[in-house]
């Protein structure tokens, strides 16, 4: 049988990702402003989670201004959501086996 | 082994958390349904007993009575109470929700929030032309059902970006728009019980599932 383990991605251990993730599955686009109010982070800390997803291809990131602001919106590719599919199915079965 | 297993249960509860917290608008207060409710009954009562002289007549029978024209003192007098409460619902339902959101330290005024709102107003307001369109062509015995019908559609539409409870509301809304069309001289009766009756049951519940 498969370990499930190795289906777990090390990409989404820390919990801030994991937020992101959730965040952006059941919404299409979310803006930075939206995802530091909901994981309730430091700009700082966010940005370099978030640098680390794009870089992995996991999220893609559009600038575009709004007026005069620039404003930053976060989407998952479909590589992002299949890796945090894999990822919760993984957990799902360590909770089953515990 | 074990080192790499975080926890997958906290895990999966903190993704499930993210999830709901980043589409559901969670700072709707059951105070509001029940505010809701009992403005709507105060305007029933008012509709009843002043502006249908005291309920000698049947709703529908009587506004059949007043007339052709679509603006007699009676509609209008029946439109003008209708908007003062839908106002004050309103206006209950955004001070309740902006308290809750307060209390649990959340904002009120996010993407869910936005989302919600636009799905509630496009059967809101498909409904309300609806229901003018019925008022100028003097079909005012169905206004009851038209409003109670597309209200119900509205919240089983923005019942998936809210608490749960909304979805159900909506149906029961529907439910009973349906029998004020069928039994339309008890209008005002299916009006009293949808607008009034239910947003106090609903809000209740409401209120003590989600905030105690």
């Amino acid at each position: 049988m498969k370990n499930p383990i190795s289906n777990l991605q090390k990409v989404f251990e820390s919990r801030i990702r994991l937020g992101i993730m959730s965040a952006l599955v059941v919404n299409d686009t979310l803006d930075f402003n939206a995802l530091k109010d909901l994981l309730e982070v430091t700009d700082g800390n966010l940005a370099s989670h978030l640098k680390a997803l794009e870089q992995q291809e996991i999220i893609i990131v559009s600038k575009q201004f709004v007026g005069r602001k620039p404003s930053t919106t976060y989407q998952a590719t479909d590589h992002g959501k299949n890796l945090f599919r894999q990822h919760l199915a993984a957990l799902e079965v360590l909770i089953g086996n515990q | 082994m074990k080192a790499n297993l975080s926890n997958p249960k906290e895990d999966l509860q903190a993704i499930r958390e993210f999830m709901e917290r980043s589409s559901k608008f969670l700072s709707l207060s059951g105070l509001s349904g029940i505010f809701a409710g009992l403005c709507a009954l105060i305007g029933a009562a008012f509709a009843w007993f002043v502006i249908l002289g005291s309920g000698s007549l049947f709703y529908d029978e009587y506004l059949c009575s007043v007339g052709a024209s679509p603006f007699n003192q009676v509609t209008i007098s029946l439109t003008i109470d209708a908007i003062i409460v839908l106002g004050t619902a309103i206006l209950g339902a955004f001070y309740f929700s902006c308290r809750k959101a307060r209390k649990s330290g959340q904002k009120l005024w996010t993407s869910s929030t936005r989302r919600l709102l636009w799905h509630l107003s496009i059967p809101l307001v498909a409904g309300g032309v609806f229901v003018m369109i019925l008022i100028f062509r003097n079909s005012v015995d169905l206004v009851a059902s038209a409003t109670l019908v597309f209200y119900g559609l509205a919240l089983v539409n923005a019942g998936k970006f809210t608490l749960g409870e909304i979805h159900y509301l909506g149906l029961t809304e529907i439910l009973l728009g349906i029998l004020a069309g069928i039994f339309v001289s008890h209008g005002l009766l299916f009006w009293t019980l949808g607008f009034g009756l239910m947003h106090i049951v609903y809000g209740t519940v409401m209120y003590y599932r989600h905030e105690r």
